[in-house]
């Protein structure tokens, strides 16, 4: 570091005019130095700025403080990479480049993301056809090359995927998104408006509640609103029964991957048990219209806080009853073990985030790193793992269950008493605030940046699936395309979230 | 292996009695949308501008589009008189789109069976592809889990088929997003003769919370003819299977009324 920039915490406003605004050789130099010094990019995107310049920003988190930091340049036309000597950036800068037509100079595979046009139209700006795009490609006469989506054989989202293999081989996987693609940054630009709440509740469908969480709290740091503990604890209930549901429905999912159906129908069932927890609290099972700026819209009496406990201990019960058939049988853990493996250096090398980093041995998560909310107050321990594989995978999530189960079960026994929600002042003008949660998926990061009126001027999103899809992608390098589908489903990304 | 059968035994058989029985759905539950115009104030339109997707218009008299309506509590919410109510009714499934515009005491007319010779064909073994064309994977989800033993979509003689070349027709979620048009037209095209089309999610039927974005086409409907619309955001794994079971006609008759919750 050479300049010193301004430290902050998640949900905690910083002026606009405290970010500096750097050379763009300077901003490049500074974010590959805290990179290589163990700082991960926790976002990097553009914002419109005047003159029809876009003011790139920057965020930074530390690696022992885990404090944020925020760092600016503005550029035109072009700018000089930063992927090269900084792998994280990878994906920000190609969504950079498709979102404001702005060429990162040198970028090694400077492709769309989503196929849309871009954001800001100067140029030879188009629109895209999603998927038409050249694919790396090896050549050799043995060498074949398989494409699949982005309409799958299952009940699941659009993406397409190309594998070029030697026999059952896969040497290289590249993942082409973007089928979901519904403008939601687009749409969220100007709000918040009456369907803010909305768009970020069916960001990416099943993690609601994270991306909720995430956006009341960059909403109520910009507005300084001091949200009632009774809120606060609801809220992170809701967060870890989404978390364990979607890890149950996970387990099973790759149960039935490998063909041991007891475990995939079990797991099946009592991932709606969890799911129908969150519907007894709110009426939604995904927990749509709970959340909303300044607390929440359901509260849980003593009677409700005692039937959600009993139930829970039930399902939790069933949960350990049928995953342990599936750690006992030698015929899965051999489908689990060394599949898909990622090293922990590739981890952090791509800045992966959630279970998937964690089951790489990183020790990496929202909850502790930069804990808000109820988190601030009642710590869950991280669960990781060392081997990276497809069983790291799934066994850190069983620890996430068990760990996740008792923080809800100790919550329900101690609600705090007062109000489950509080009125919103208007947004500061001309501020800026990192709001993060850990969803089930991992790290959810919103940025958002207010106007002279206190409107967002720009509102980012970023899912864990953007930073995680291409991990999937590594993790398939050197093993047989039989195995995608076991692979897939370990990671289960979303296709929306990343598509937005 | 004893080990797997106690596990058996304790797991127990989990699956629901429905239809044959009331489906057991939480307290909360958010079903459809009663209004009771006599409290209305004059001229008040709080309900009509706090929904976010414009499902609820007035012209002198409130009218609600299921096919736009997110279920979510803000009219509620806004209604200084108390007089919106998310009911307990989970019947939400329409055959055509106007059926799904309601005014105040107006009943929902529920699905009518196929007619037919392609009730004749399809009726006792329907084999869909879903198509996911922008949907947020929460209909998505909840059309899957009618797979697990809790649904047993099977035994009713519906699956879901991994190549539209091998279904009767398509189950569609999200607001077709214009990246997905071309897959969506293809699938359609594929899906040999006599098919039918379902929409399920506010998404599908009308856009939902992404009606009117330039990189959507507001629904399935602009695309493929739909058959079926099922109401929700996303509709409860009940209501979808209670419209794949009127389509059937394993399930008939009666108009949703709304039961008080």
């Amino acid at each position: 570091m050479t300049i010193s920039l301004p430290s902050f915490h998640s949900g905690e406003p910083v002026a606009l005019a405290s970010v500096p605004c750097l050379p763009v050789r300077q901003f490049r130099a500074e974010i590959i130095s805290a990179v290589h010094a163990g700082s991960t990019l926790t976002a990097l995107f553009g914002a419109p700025a005047e003159n029809s310049e876009i003011h790139l920003f920057g965020v930074l988190a530390d690696s022992i403080s885990s404090s944020l930091s925020a760092l600016s340049a503005k550029v035109n036309e072009a700018y000089p990479s930063l992927t090269v000597e900084c792998t994280q950036a990878h994906w920000f800068e190609r969504e950079i480049a498709e979102q404001w037509n702005i060429e990162p100079q040198g970028h090694p595979w400077l492709k769309p993301i989503r196929f849309h046009p871009p954001y800001r139209l100067s140029g030879a700006a188009r629109t895209p056809l999603s998927g038409a795009t050249e694919f790396f490609r090896l050549d050799g006469d043995e060498v074949h090359e398989v494409a699949v989506g982005p309409v799958h054989a299952g009940v699941i989202e659009p993406g397409h995927f190309r594998f070029q293999c030697h026999g059952e081989r896969v040497l290289h996987l590249e993942i082409s998104l973007g089928y979901q693609h519904r403008g939601v940054e687009a749409a969220l630009a100007g709000g918040p408006n009456k369907r803010a709440i909305h768009l970020i509740e069916t960001l990416s469908g099943d993690s609601s509640i994270g991306h909720a969480t995430a956006y009341c709290e960059a909403v109520e740091g910009l507005s300084g609103t001091a949200v009632p503990p009774r809120a606060l604890v609801l809220r992170g209930i809701a967060l870890e029964l989404e978390r364990i549901a979607n890890h149950t429905g996970d387990l099973g999912a790759l149960a039935g991957d490998v063909g041991y159906l007891p475990t995939a129908a079990y797991c099946g069932r009592i991932r709606g048990d969890f799911l129908n927890l969150t519907a007894a609290i709110c009426g939604s099972r995904f927990g749509r219209g709970m959340l909303r700026p300044g607390g929440v819209l359901s509260d849980v009496d003593a009677n409700l806080a005692g039937e959600l406990s009993r139930r829970l201990d039930k399902a939790l019960k069933d949960v350990e009853d049928a995953t342990r058939l599936m750690w006992d049988a030698p015929s899965v853990q051999a489908r689990f073990e060394d599949t898909g493996a990622i090293n922990a250096a590739t981890c952090k090398a791509l800045g992966l985030v959630g279970p998937a980093a964690r089951a790489s041995g990183v020790e990496r998560d929202v909850r502790q790193d930069a804990p808000s909310g109820i988190f601030r107050f009642a710590q869950i321990p991280i669960s990781k793992w060392n081997t990276g594989d497809v069983f790291a995978r799934a066994w850190v999530r069983w620890l996430e269950i068990q760990r996740s189960a008792v923080f809800v079960r100790e919550q329900l026994a101690s609600l705090p008493q007062g109000p489950t929600r509080i009125a919103v002042s208007p947004m500061a003008p001309a501020y800026l605030v990192v709001s993060l949660t850990e969803g089930w998926r991992g790290e959810i990061a919103h940025v958002a940046i207010t106007d002279d009126s206190g409107r967002f001027a720009r509102y980012k999103v970023i899912d864990p699936s953007f930073r995680n899809w291409m991990g999937l992608a590594i993790a398939m390098r050197d093993q047989q395309i039989s195995d995608f589908p076991l692979c897939n489903k370990s990671f289960n990304l979303s296709y929306c979230g990343h598509d937005l | 292996m004893a080990s797997l059968l106690l596990t058996r035994l304790r797991q127990g058989k989990r699956t629901l009695p429905f239809p044959d029985a009331e489906p057991n759905l939480p307290d909360r539950f958010r079903g459809l949308p009663v209004i009771d115009q006599s409290r209305c104030r004059v001229g008040c339109k709080a309900c009509v501008d706090a929904c976010p997707t414009e499902a609820i218009a007035s012209d002198g008299s409130l009218q609600i589009d299921l096919g736009r309506c997110l279920f979510c509590p803000e009219c509620v919410s806004a209604c200084p008189e108390k007089a919106i109510e998310l009911s307990h009714e989970h019947r939400l499934a329409a055959s055509t789109r106007t059926d799904l515009l309601l005014k105040p005491g107006q009943t929902l007319k529920l699905a009518d069976r196929l007619a037919g010779e392609i009730r004749r064909v399809l009726g006792r073994s329907l084999k869909l592809r879903q198509v996911s064309a922008g949907g947020c994977n929460g209909c998505e989800a909840d059309v899957n889990v009618l797979n697990t033993v809790v649904f047993d979509l099977g035994r009713f003689g519906i699956q879901f088929v991994a190549s539209p070349r091998h279904a009767d027709g398509l189950l569609i979620t999200g607001p077709v997003t214009r990246n997905m048009y071309l897959a969506l037209e293809k699938t359609y095209a594929a899906v040999p003769h006599p098919k039918i089309v379902i929409a399920v999610g506010a998404c599908a039927i009308s856009g939902g919370p992404f009606s009117d974005h330039p990189e959507v086409l507001n629904g399935a409907g602009n695309v493929v003819p739909i058959d079926l619309f099922i109401a929700g955001c996303p509709p409860h794994p009940i209501t979808i299977l209670d419209g794949l079971l009127r389509l059937t006609g394993r399930i008939e008759g009666s108009a949703a009324v709304g039961k008080s919750s």
